[in-house]
């Protein structure tokens, strides 16, 4: 048996919707029978929100069923709470515990000592997912809606960071195993992106830096992709300028519409035009890089709890539960 | 994860600018950016609504209205570097060539935390201090890899380039996420370390007499020496012993920098782009500077898709569209224009929607549109077209 249970680690520039994939990707895995957790750990309660329940409190709790019966947790993961946990838990410092927060210890390991935070958000994960529930673990599976690209490699090697500073200790052991954790073959760490310039550059440095780290990237979830509305030839056309505004015109006159528009309509079918040939120029570098790549269409009236049954049967139909 | 309550000397109001009157209407970018007591604009808003763009695009149409601009940003990724063409980001303000008119001028930088760090130390320490404590393995944890140290640094920074009266306008590009406003938690949090008992208690080795050295104490080293390795403990202390005479001058450095955020000089803009998510988020940032006193100019919503045909309703289109793909081949093609048309109305209407509900909250909150473009933006030119839509040469909202 493996030492944790799988770990999707979601990640993807601002903006992006990994909060949602994260949600959507958990409830993929969540066939019958099966329990998943998600993890927020930015304080956002972005999971509450996007599940429309009250926001999450330090505690797994159920907030849907999964895609085919299993069940969802969630989890806002608080790093102080954690560390309180931590101390409880591995050391019985019930009374140094109370003493370290008496002496503002608690609130300096938290917020003053930077990094510290990082060290305790993922070592709340790393318990989650080597918890055991008899003969298995807790949970078949941990989604972490994680930090951004821009601070995901520094993130989730945080605890390389440790292991150099504490050289000995049960710290140290924690974070050794953390990290071992982070590049198990049970580890994967997915990319969300749009189709656009700065996300996909932000995609393409996060591959490199997280393979340079050791860290196992998974799929590359491309978000928000607007479909292909306009056939080759009116591409052409409009690209050529051969589609004339008297012929938009007569042929809006022909329905009753407002022949004034066909200005605007033009503009509005290059401007969509110019869109898809920077999708399909985007999705080519992503396509270089060798990792898997999935697709997410825009969904036309935005995202509630029926439309992450969608998104889960998508992901799923793309391999990734 | 909040630190104590922060109460702001002399509450103030938040100074009601630009062209909106009294009470929201739309934000007035080009009063803001002519109004020479104005000397620090910080960008702040959620991941990917475009900040870093849109400081860019500030920066370059004040710098092309006559002002010495200075764009700061402290975002890891280099994504200002790629908008603006230069290729070395190296602490310090590079010129940006081609931008600026009338005795305007534009300078760039990303800030280098691990530097500007360093420099501090080295600016405010003996030599030989200076290499203890840059040698120190927790200082160089601290300096390098940590998150949070960014924060500190960026007040750091901003108070030398203000101090440095080389610029009469100075953008700061802020970090994505929430942790963005950290940085005006910065002094605060350095206050409650330099008084905190913890670091007294660190101190205490170093300096006290042996009594100091109560039964918690006892206790509370002895914990972390269990948790940690004792060896840590000392690199701690030894970096705390080092530093302490660092400390004050740096929370006195970041207090004037926060009284500075405060002043009359200074205007924060919220960005956000009409997403629900990123809506709240704006909100979140509104009510917070409300909260700590800092003068709010407005809220710049950026990738707005506004209907170049208007005088098409989605429903009509859809149904026209629907009759018009049976026809000959420019029928067709118009058919999908329509298509375009109708998604795009959605789109719109979803989006305004979303803005509606945030001016509904926040009334008072002067706010500016900015369209869509279809293509990236990634040269002066790009930032130009934002420019303009920020400005007066567009209808916006």
């Amino acid at each position: 048996m493996a030492l944790s249970t799988q770990l999707h680690v979601v990640t993807g520039k601002g903006g992006t919707g990994k909060t949602t994939v994260a949600a959507a990707l958990a409830m993929a895995l969540a066939a019958e029978s099966r329990r998943v957790l998600l993890c927020e750990v930015e304080g956002r309660q972005g999971i509450a929100q996007l599940f429309d329940v009250p926001p999450l409190p330090y505690a797994e709790r159920k907030v849907a069923v999964g895609l085919g019966g299993g069940e969802v947790f969630a989890l806002a993961v608080d790093a102080e709470a954690a560390l309180l946990e931590y101390l409880a838990m591995y050391y019985r410092l019930g009374r140094a515990g109370k003493a370290l927060d008496r002496f503002g210890v608690i609130d300096f390991a938290t917020t003053i000592a930077p990094g510290v935070r990082d060290v305790l958000l993922t070592g709340k994960v790393y318990e989650a997912a080597r918890r055991r529930d008899g003969d298995r673990f807790a949970y078949d599976a941990v989604v972490l809606d994680a930090p951004p690209t821009g601070r995901i490699t520094r993130f989730l090697n945080v605890n390389a960071e440790v292991a150099g500073l504490a050289k000995v200790g049960p710290v140290r052991k924690q974070a050794d195993s953390i990290m071992s954790m982070m590049r198990a073959p049970t580890t994967r760490v997915h990319i969300v992106t749009l189709l656009e310039e700065m996300p996909v550059q932000e995609t393409l440095d996060a591959i490199v830096a997280l393979r340079a780290s050791g860290l196992p990237v998974g799929h590359v979830i491309v978000n928000l992709e607007r479909a292909h509305v306009l056939s080759a030839s009116t591409q052409k056309a409009l690209a050529n300028g051969e589609l004339a505004a008297e012929s938009v015109a007569a042929a809006l006159r022909s329905v009753s519409l407002d022949a004034e528009a066909s200005a605007g309509l033009l503009d509005e079918g290059r401007s969509r035009h110019e869109r898809q040939v920077l999708q399909d120029s985007q999705r080519a570098l992503l396509r270089e890089t060798g990792v898997r790549l999935a697709t997410l269409p825009a969904l036309r009236d935005g995202v509630d709890l029926g439309a992450l049954y969608e998104l889960a049967q998508l992901l799923r139909d793309e391999g990734l539960a | 994860m909040t630190g104590p309550a922060h109460t702001s000397p002399g509450g103030r109001h938040g100074h009601a600018r630009g062209g909106g009157g009294p009470g929201g209407g739309r934000l007035d970018v080009d009063a803001l950016l002519a109004d020479r007591d104005v000397q620090i604009i910080v960008c702040c808003g959620s991941g990917g609504v475009g900040k870093t763009t849109t400081s860019a695009a500030l920066g370059l149409r004040a710098a092309e209205q006559g002002r010495r601009v200075c764009v700061l940003t402290i975002d890891p990724a280099r994504r200002l570097a790629q908008s603006l063409g230069l290729t070395e980001l190296d602490n310090v303000p590079r010129r940006v060539e081609g931008a600026g008119a009338d005795g305007g001028s534009l300078d760039a930088m990303m800030l280098d935390m691990k530097r500007t760090f360093d420099e501090v130390v080295e600016a405010h320490a003996s030599p030989e201090k200076a290499a203890q404590i840059l040698s120190n393995p927790f200082y160089v944890a601290l300096s390098s890899s940590f998150a949070g140290t960014q924060e500190y640094m960026a007040m750091e920074k901003l108070g030398q380039l203000h101090g440095e009266a080389t610029w009469d306008l100075i953008v700061v590009d802020t970090p994505p996420s929430r942790s963005a406003l950290d940085f005006l938690d910065a002094p605060e949090r350095l206050s409650s370390l330099l008084d905190g008992r913890f670091v007294r208690l660190m101190l205490a080795p170093a300096k006290g007499p042996a009594k100091l050295f109560s039964a918690g104490l006892g206790v509370v080293t002895g914990a972390l020496n269990r948790l940690l390795g004792a060896q840590v403990l000392t690199d701690v202390q030894t970096f705390v012993a080092a530093f302490d005479t660092l400390f004050g001058g740096f929370r006195q450095r970041a207090e004037n920098t926060f009284a500075l955020l405060q002043a009359s000089q200074t205007a924060f803009l919220v960005v956000a782009t009409p997403e629900p998510a990123a809506m709240r988020e704006a909100a979140y940032f509104v009510e917070r500077l409300a909260g700590e006193g800092m003068p709010l100019a407005g809220l710049v919503v950026n990738r707005m898709h506004t209907g170049a045909a208007d005088g098409i309703g989605a429903d009509e289109a859809g149904a026209a569209a629907h009759k018009l793909a049976g026809g000959n081949e420019s029928e067709r093609q118009v058919a999908e224009l329509l298509t375009v048309h109708v998604e795009r109305q959605r789109i719109a209407s979803r989006e305004a929607r979303v803005t509606k509900r945030f001016t509904a909250a926040h009334p008072s909150v002067p706010t500016v549109h900015v369209a869509a473009l279809a293509g990236d933006v990634h040269d002066l030119d790009g930032l130009r077209s934002i420019g303009s839509l920020l400005g007066a040469d567009d209808s916006g909202a």
